[in-house]
């Protein structure tokens, strides 16, 4: 066993926290948050010159082979900054999926790009009536000559104004709750038949529903077996999953200091607020909630390129145990903070927000407890 | 025993109930709708003199002399649970629950005819000057100064989360007048005219948005003599006093109930698994979960508000129903933001990131819910936090 980071990826977690730390003090990432598109193409620049962007693709797809260690490390840096941006829609979810199933010409075509942070994307997949069953797909594509033809909604796509390509899954047989029939497309954002109508997030991220209207598509836009999309949307989502997880890590992190500091400053009643027994205790459990999440996200993480039924499992129990965690200690971070916790120029609320969408995200708590116990049961 | 309201009672409920829905403006029923979002004080103080214009309807435990409804304390529980359980704004408990019966108990006769009809109707809408940077939790630590001059104090220092002081045109505040001794005593109320020069409201967003808190600077500025509501220094018991008025709605139980009702709509227009979120199971068992503690908080206010010593005799149990009935409040938002899925990301495009005036597709509660859900962590910390509703338990009750 071994749970310590190799020298190189060492070195880039201190290059990649320098620059971070740099770059997005509070009052700046506030201030990239409340741009039009959320974040600053010079940002996106630097995460590229760090090596981000490149980081978990194979050197054959223009990256530097490394993989969910080095997107633990990149996702810890951005919770702890509630840094914003592209990354996750761009690099673990519609990267990875075109990793995972493009066929050689999609990768070495459209991987270099992204590794060089000319070219963004963004997974289309949730839907209004399937909550988070990644299987429910009613969005459409009907054979049509040689090609497709899209058609449907698809809501809540991460800063899917941002993409210059879309990887979208649609059925392309059985029933809207079968679990085969899905296929993945890549689909250029400006194609004919798009609209996209792009929302803030409470997070300061960007999401988009977007409109699928008789999309034409050729067959190459076939991303992967036809029919066969599910199982790697799957593998796509737990990967998300281990970098939400991180995410959420970091920002619970950076919320254990910042309150730990302000209990031994802050005083009231002639004391620091850090001298109350009960306050003692509140801190030494946000403590214990840091340490136990941070576990989960080794598990998680070290588990992403085992088999489905194996990785799957952490990434459940990962989601269900640090999605409590990061709420918990966003809730303790204001509530001990007291008023100042409320207010808007302190990151407290802000990490809060952030531990809220998390949980929103690739399903809730309760989605993921039901799955486990279901697999439970199954096993006995 | 018995737990039920008398037939009489319940008549009563029946026409305050037609009333109010009668009276209601729509605008205000959809901001309380959506969870009080958007609802502010001046929306309240339009309320207010609805409300008055029914008889007083407005300052419920104020007796008739004074331009309430003399309404017995039965009335005054049903007709707020009636305000909320019908969409309808709340009143300031501030106001015409705790200030106007400090004004009677405490106030000269030229005090009570100066303020209590502005009260009553709305025309005088009051913040409130408490906590201060270094006096939160510790309120009684308060530096806030007034000295005397002549006929006049003259204050100098600050107020720090001074709700709707934007909208308001009176302060009722705690002041230093001495600070010799001990942090209780030297502390002296006075109601300050928010026009007077010298004072200054400050904004302070939350974290959400909400435009509700203000941080409000005194630079020499001169209160009348004739505004000091009791003796000077002896302002910490009229303080206690008027936190001890704050019997009715401390809990927020029949906002939580209405919350709860609006939220089982929500569950069972929402998809899951194929179906309805509200036939999930473990999800309706949060809902019952919820509406357990409800129940609970509910009969138990009567309790203690019915009981045998009546509702003079509550005292720190106040503390017990806000501390539960905040969590409670708190974990219903939770259920909501859960509810809606992944449209709980969406926000509202008043920001920069939107396309303008798009609609947000998906569940109309994404309009509010996550927005409500941060606002309300405020219930746990204000008006006396959590954390020090518990010393005061721990304390009073259990003599630790």
């Amino acid at each position: 066993m071994d749970f310590s980071l190799n020298e190189d990826q060492r070195i880039f977690r201190e290059s990649l926290q320098r620059v971070i730390n740099d770059l997005f003090p509070f009052d700046k990432r506030q201030a990239a948050v409340a741009t039009t598109q959320g974040y600053l193409d010079g940002h996106w620049q630097t995460l590229a010159e760090l090596g981000c962007l490149a980081a978990p693709f194979p050197e054959d797809c223009g990256g530097f082979d490394g993989g969910p260690l080095e997107l633990m490390v990149i996702a810890e840096q951005f919770g702890r900054r509630l840094v914003t941006s592209p990354y996750l829609a761009t690099v673990v979810l519609g990267g990875h999926a075109i990793l995972f199933a493009g066929s050689e010409e999609q990768r070495t075509s459209l991987l270099p790009k992204v590794a060089e942070g000319y070219l963004k994307l963004a997974l289309a997949y949730s839907e209004r009536q399937a909550r988070y069953d990644l299987f429910d797909v009613a969005t459409t594509a009907r054979t049509d000559g040689g090609g497709y033809v899209l058609s449907g909604q698809k809501d809540v796509v991460f800063f899917g104004s941002d993409a210059d390509v879309l990887v979208v899954a649609a059925r392309t047989s059985g029933a809207q709750r079968d679990h085969d029939g899905i296929t993945l497309f890549v689909v250029p954002a400006d194609a004919e038949g798009i609209t996209q109508t792009r929302h803030n997030t409470h997070d300061g991220s960007r999401a988009s529903n977007i409109l699928f209207d008789e999309v034409k598509l050729g067959a190459d836009a076939v991303l992967g077996e036809v029919g066969q999309g599910l199982s790697v949307l799957e593998r796509v989502i737990d990967h998300a999953v281990a970098f939400v997880c991180a995410d959420a890590v970091g920002s619970m992190w950076e919320v254990y200091e910042v309150t730990l500091e302000y209990l031994k400053t802050r005083s009231q009643f002639g004391q620091t607020l850090g001298s109350f027994q009960a306050l003692q205790h509140r801190m030494v459990d946000v403590y214990m909630e840091c340490e136990l999440a941070q576990t989960s996200v080794y598990d998680v993480t070290l588990n992403l390129d085992k088999d489905a039924v194996t990785r799957h499992r952490a990434a459940m129990a990962a989601k269900i145990a640090v999605g409590q965690a990061v709420r918990k200690v966003g809730e303790e971070g204001v509530q001990l903070h007291g008023g100042i916790g409320m207010t808007m120029d302190v990151p407290l609320g802000h990490h809060l927000k952030r531990a809220m969408m998390m949980n929103a995200s690739f399903g809730d708590v309760r989605h993921h407890l039901a799955a486990y116990g279901r697999a439970i049961s199954a096993a006995a | 025993m018995d737990i039920e309201f008398s037939p009489e009672l319940e008549q009563f409920r029946d026409e305050v109930r037609a009333v109010i829905r009668a009276k209601l403006p729509d605008d205000l029923r959809r901001k309380v709708q959506h969870e009080h979002d958007g609802l502010n004080y001046l929306d309240i103080t339009r309320w207010h003199a609805i409300m008055f214009e029914q008889g007083g309807w407005s300052c419920p435990s104020w007796p008739r002399e004074y331009g309430g409804p003399g309404w017995s304390y039965e009335q005054q529980y049903i007709f707020e649970r009636e305000l909320e359980i019908n969409d309808a704004p709340p009143l300031s408990i501030f106001s015409a629950g705790m200030v106007g019966p400090a004004l009677i108990e405490f106030g000269t006769e030229d005090q009570r005819e100066r303020f209590l009809p502005g009260l009553a109707n709305g025309e005088i809408r009051l913040c409130q000057g408490y906590s201060e940077p270094n006096a939160g939790s510790d309120l009684a630590s308060l530096q806030c100064k007034a000295v005397r001059d002549g006929d006049d104090y003259v204050i100098n220092g600050t107020k720090i989360w001074t709700t709707d002081a934007q909208h308001s045109n009176w302060m009722f505040g705690l002041f230093r007048t001495d600070s010799s001794g001990k942090k209780q005593h030297g502390i002296t109320v006075l109601l300050v005219d928010m026009a007077m020069p010298g004072l200054t409201v400050s904004p302070i967003e939350t974290f959400e948005g909400g435009d509700e808190l203000n941080q409000t600077f005194f630079d020499d500025v001169r209160v009348p003599v004739a505004n000091r509501l009791g003796e000077q220094d002896k302002g910490w018991s009229i303080a206690k006093y008027i936190l001890g008025m704050e019997r009715f709605g401390s809990a927020n139980l029949s906002r939580s109930m209405a919350t709860l009702q609006r939220l089982k709509v929500i569950a069972s227009e929402e998809p899951a698994q194929g179906g309805r979120l509200i036939d999930d199971t473990a999800f309706a068992q949060e809902l019952a979960k919820a509406e357990i503690a409800l129940r609970q908080i509910e009969l138990s206010e009567q309790r203690f508000l019915f009981g045998p010593g009546g509702p003079d005799a509550m005292g720190f149990e106040a503390s017990l129903l806000k501390v539960r009935g905040t969590e409670v409040q708190q974990q219903i938002m939770g259920l909501m933001i859960e509810a809606i899925g992944a449209y709980g990301h969406l926000a509202l495009d008043d920001q920069p990131g939107g396309d303008s005036n798009a609609v947000l597709a998906g569940p109309e509660a994404s309009e509010y819910a996550a927005t409500m859900f941060f606002n309300l962590r405020k219930g746990t910390i204000w008006g006396g936090s959590t954390e020090v509703q518990k010393n005061i338990i721990a304390k009073a009750v259990l003599g630790l």
